[in-house]
């Protein structure tokens, strides 16, 4: 199959299951969102598909590999991720943009821009003071940066004001839809029932540890 | 050099130990007017001070004492090695299994420096080289070894998120914490540098104090402190490199991602 399959995944910690027993076929192409209550196993569940962490039990495999027999390194570009919190490195924009693509130009990195509707002008700016919601653009940017398929974001909204918001989601939209050439595939971690609706093609829920709702 | 001899003060005696004791008075006198609650700590300091140093003394006679062996003198540099080490983990209890790589900081600082000094013959391979030598490795050492390992471990904690974020984008593990091995290593040196930079300006070293209070030509004992500093600063470096690196490759899988540090804790 063509994007992620997990089967019999269990994750403990902190005294619990964290995901218990989770079995998923996600496809690479469109938005799926993982909803469910805070505590529910989502970030757990998408740390696992960027193998920033294992599962204690059972299988992840992408494009219908095991994780553990693919090259790790290469997978994460295959499959970047955008995180809760904005975390810029030091540095300029451009620096930033170029963690993940050493020989990022200053054009591409206009342009990377420009598609982030950043102005090219902050190339130059220190990350560290942008606004919340430039410093996500500039994070998604430079995982966009590594040409990834799909992309895992992990509530990547949730700190920030409603206008920044609608700048990520009219932006994930943008590259989801049959008219990019991207075609970038999407997994959203979301508690928040308005971003559901506006953005998911599919809604996976968790509660507890287990997929609860397919929709 | 007579009468520099003349006034060495090696031999103070039992009274002028007794007559250097009023400076402790005068601390006493400082915490009491003060209200600082430091007397009963100045007092136990001083005695232990004292009385430490005394059995030192006596177990350095058999360990220096050149008619005896070796082993002696190397048994002492294990031991000082050996409690170091337990220091450093009592020093920086965060650290995961900080026992283990401190041996292997020190005992690398060890090979490197004392293998100059005394391998290339700089200092006599004698008791009465080797121990004070590799004390001063030893206690340099370890205040870098604890800097720096603290310091790695805070990088972890106050930078997950971007550390993490770096290696979803593709970087290995080695790439992805190096600003942070970098600034935990600079952390640890820059101390002994600046301190490398200022000798003789502000205060003059330990090693030429007691060489020039012992009678030695000033300019002898500038030649051997000079040899101190430059053996500070390579055991320092040498186990500050060992730290980070051994503790680095604990803190990240081989599959490239970052562990809990609590879990870096419990794992052998």
């Amino acid at each position: 199959m063509s994007g992620f399959e997990l089967s019999g995944i269990v994750v403990e910690g902190d005294g619990r299951r964290r995901l218990d027993g989770v079995a998923l076929e996600i496809g690479d192409s469109g938005i799926t969102v993982l909803a469910g209550a805070s505590g529910s196993g989502k970030s757990t569940l998408l740390r696992l598909l960027n193998r920033l962490d294992v599962p204690d039990e059972g299988t992840v495999s992408w494009q219908g590999t095991p994780l553990d027999d693919v090259d790790v390194l290469l997978h994460r570009r295959e499959v970047g991720m955008v995180f809760q919190t904005p975390a810029v490195a030091p540095g300029t924009v451009l620096d930033n943009l170029r963690i993940g693509a050493i020989d990022l130009d200053e054009e591409t990195g206009a342009d990377l821009c420009n598609l982030m509707s950043l102005d090219a002008d902050l190339l130059t700016r220190e990350a560290s003071t942008l606004s919340g919601g430039e410093k996500q653009r500039v994070c998604l940017a430079r995982t966009i940066a590594t040409g990834p398929e799909l992309i895992l974001a992990d509530e990547p909204t949730s700190s920030l004001d409603p206008e920044a918001t609608e700048v990520i989601e009219t932006l994930a939209k943008r590259f989801t839809s049959p008219e990019s050439p991207m075609q970038l595939g999407w997994i959203w971690v979301s508690h928040d029932s308005g971003q559901i609706e506006r953005l998911a093609d599919r809604v996976i829920r968790l509660d507890a540890g287990r997929v609860v709702e397919e929709s | 050099m007579n009468e520099l001899a003349d006034i060495a003060l090696a031999d103070i005696g039992l009274d002028g130990l007794a007559i250097s004791g009023i400076l402790i008075a005068v601390a006493l006198v400082l915490s009491v007017v003060r209200r600082l609650g430091l007397e009963k700590d100045l007092l136990v300091a001083a005695a232990r001070a004292l009385v430490q140093l005394l059995i030192v003394g006596f177990a350095l006679r058999i360990v220096v004492d050149g008619d005896d062996p070796l082993i002696f003198t190397w048994i002492w540099v294990v031991l000082m090695v050996v409690v170091a080490a337990w220091t450093v983990r009592r020093r920086a209890p965060e650290v995961p299994n900080v026992i283990p790589l401190a041996l292997l900081s020190f005992a690398a600082a060890a090979a490197v420096t004392l293998g100059v000094l005394f391998g290339l013959r700089v200092f006599e391979p004698t008791g009465r080289a080797i121990v004070p030598i590799a004390g001063m490795m030893v206690g340099n050492s370890m205040t870098a070894t604890v800097v720096v390992s603290r310091r790695l471990v805070a990088e972890v904690r106050d930078y997950r998120d971007l550390i993490e974020a770096r290696l979803a984008l593709g970087l290995s593990s080695h790439d992805a914490f190096a600003p942070h091995l970098r600034e935990a290593l600079r952390t640890g040196l820059v101390p002994q540098i600046e301190t490398t930079k200022t000798v003789g300006l502000i205060a003059l070293p330990g090693a030429m104090t007691g060489l020039i209070l012992a009678g030695v030509e000033p300019i002898e004992a500038v030649r051997v402190q000079v040899a101190v500093m430059y053996l500070v600063l390579g055991s320092v470096s040498t186990t500050a490199a060992v730290m980070a690196l051994g503790l680095t490759r604990r803190l990240f899988t081989k599959d490239h991602r970052l562990v809990l540090v609590e879990k870096a804790a419990s794992q052998p």
